[in-house]
């Protein structure tokens, strides 16, 4: 039985986000199935300093990406993420904790000028060297959110009264990580 | 900073016509209220006609809110929702929805009617409407019911509450329109 301790992450230094490679997503309930969307536009750094770990991320809200640019625009409408007054997305965590290759990460996420605690887990890649000389790492995070929570309340009621769109999202974080120093 | 008034009756001598009259007579020196009264004009929506060069009325309206800091929309209630007319000339503005005038746009809603409720449902139904096209709609509600009692017979609006109620939502929409404004993003429309 494995017990639960703060290791090494990655090796100490600050850790650059590759943005290519990497997404941000979200995943709602609505109607018959679940709907997906990413942001284009993300930034994020890993630092590590010995056994701690500081993560932090921003995602621009007009980069959100759907498959109808009609659809993009409500979602940056006051009706939902509001980009006109909250530009982006942030996340900070400075506990991260390491349990093998499982990762569980406590922060704060905010959204629409809301900020809530939230906590996150994943799956840690070890370091690994690219064929460019690179050091990488990758994590992917993920957690649940009430989008309620931070103001975003749009719904419809669908015949039966339900409502159309669940608030329960998830988000999807696939971060690849370049040691920058 | 300018505010648009648009009327959701035709009717000549529309309460809520009147309605909007009150309200332009509660706006600070330094605020323009501007009506709009191309609303018979527009034609019913037909995407066939929505191209490049939008029928006349149309292409005013846009241009009338784009050049508004705020708007400001009186409705009488037909039927329990919006009247056809005015929701037709949303429909027009909010097409294509990425790029219509009325996105962030500072939006107010009151109403009058002859009834007893003052077109709350019409109201609660505008706001919906007009939140889906993007538009940021600020809270407060005025409703005008038993709209015949509270004119007078120069039409001047003369129920002190109601009054009250005018200049707080009048004051909560300019205050909406300030703040948005002053931010680098959205530049006074007014002054473009």
């Amino acid at each position: 039985m494995s017990t639960t301790q703060t290791l090494t992450i990655a090796p100490a230094g600050t850790w650059r986000l590759d943005p290519v490679h990497s997404s941000v997503g979200f995943e709602v309930d609505y109607l018959a199935g679940t709907f997906k969307g990413h942001f284009r536009d993300i930034t994020a750094n890993l630092v590590v300093d010995g056994k701690s770990a500081l993560i932090e991320g921003t995602a621009k809200v007009a980069s959100v990406d759907v498959k109808d640019e009609n659809l993009a625009a409500h979602l940056q409408s006051p009706e939902f993420f509001d980009a006109e007054r909250h530009e982006e997305l942030r996340f900070t965590a400075e506990d991260v904790t390491l349990d093998d290759d499982a990762v569980a990460v406590r922060g704060e996420i905010t959204m629409k000028g809301i900020t809530r605690p939230v906590a996150l887990a994943g799956k840690v890649t070890p370091p690994i060297a690219d064929p460019y000389g690179n050091e990488r790492v990758g994590i992917k995070l993920t957690t649940t959110v009430d989008r309620t929570e931070f103001g975003l309340n749009w719904n419809l009621p669908l015949p039966t009264g339900q409502p159309a769109l669940a608030n329960d999202v998830r988000i999807v974080g696939d971060l690849y990580f370049v040691k920058a120093d | 900073m300018k505010i648009l008034g648009i009327s959701g009756s035709l009717r000549r001598d529309s309460y809520n016509t009147r309605l909007l009259g009150a309200a332009a007579g509660l706006v600070p020196e330094d605020v323009e209220f501007e009506f709009w009264g191309g609303l018979k004009e527009v034609p019913p929506y037909d995407e066939d006609d929505d191209t490049e060069e939008a029928p006349a009325a149309v292409a005013a309206l846009r241009e009338a809110i784009a050049g508004a800091d705020a708007v400001l929309i009186a409705t009488p209630e037909y039927n329990s929702s919006v009247p056809g007319q005015l929701k037709n000339a949303i429909d027009w503005v909010s097409r294509p929805l990425a790029m219509n005038p009325l996105r962030n746009k500072p939006v107010a809603v009151v109403g009058a009617s002859t009834g007893a409720f003052g077109a709350v449902w019409s109201q609660a139904e505008l706001r919906k409407v007009l939140a889906a096209t993007g538009a940021r709609v600020v809270e407060g509600e005025v409703a005008v019911g038993h709209a015949p009692t509270r004119f007078d017979e120069d039409g001047r609006l003369v129920d002190e509450n109601l009054l009250e109620q005018l200049e707080e939502v009048v004051t909560s929409l300019i205050a909406v329109a300030v703040a948005r404004c002053t931010s680098s993003e959205a530049p006074l429309a007014s002054a473009a």
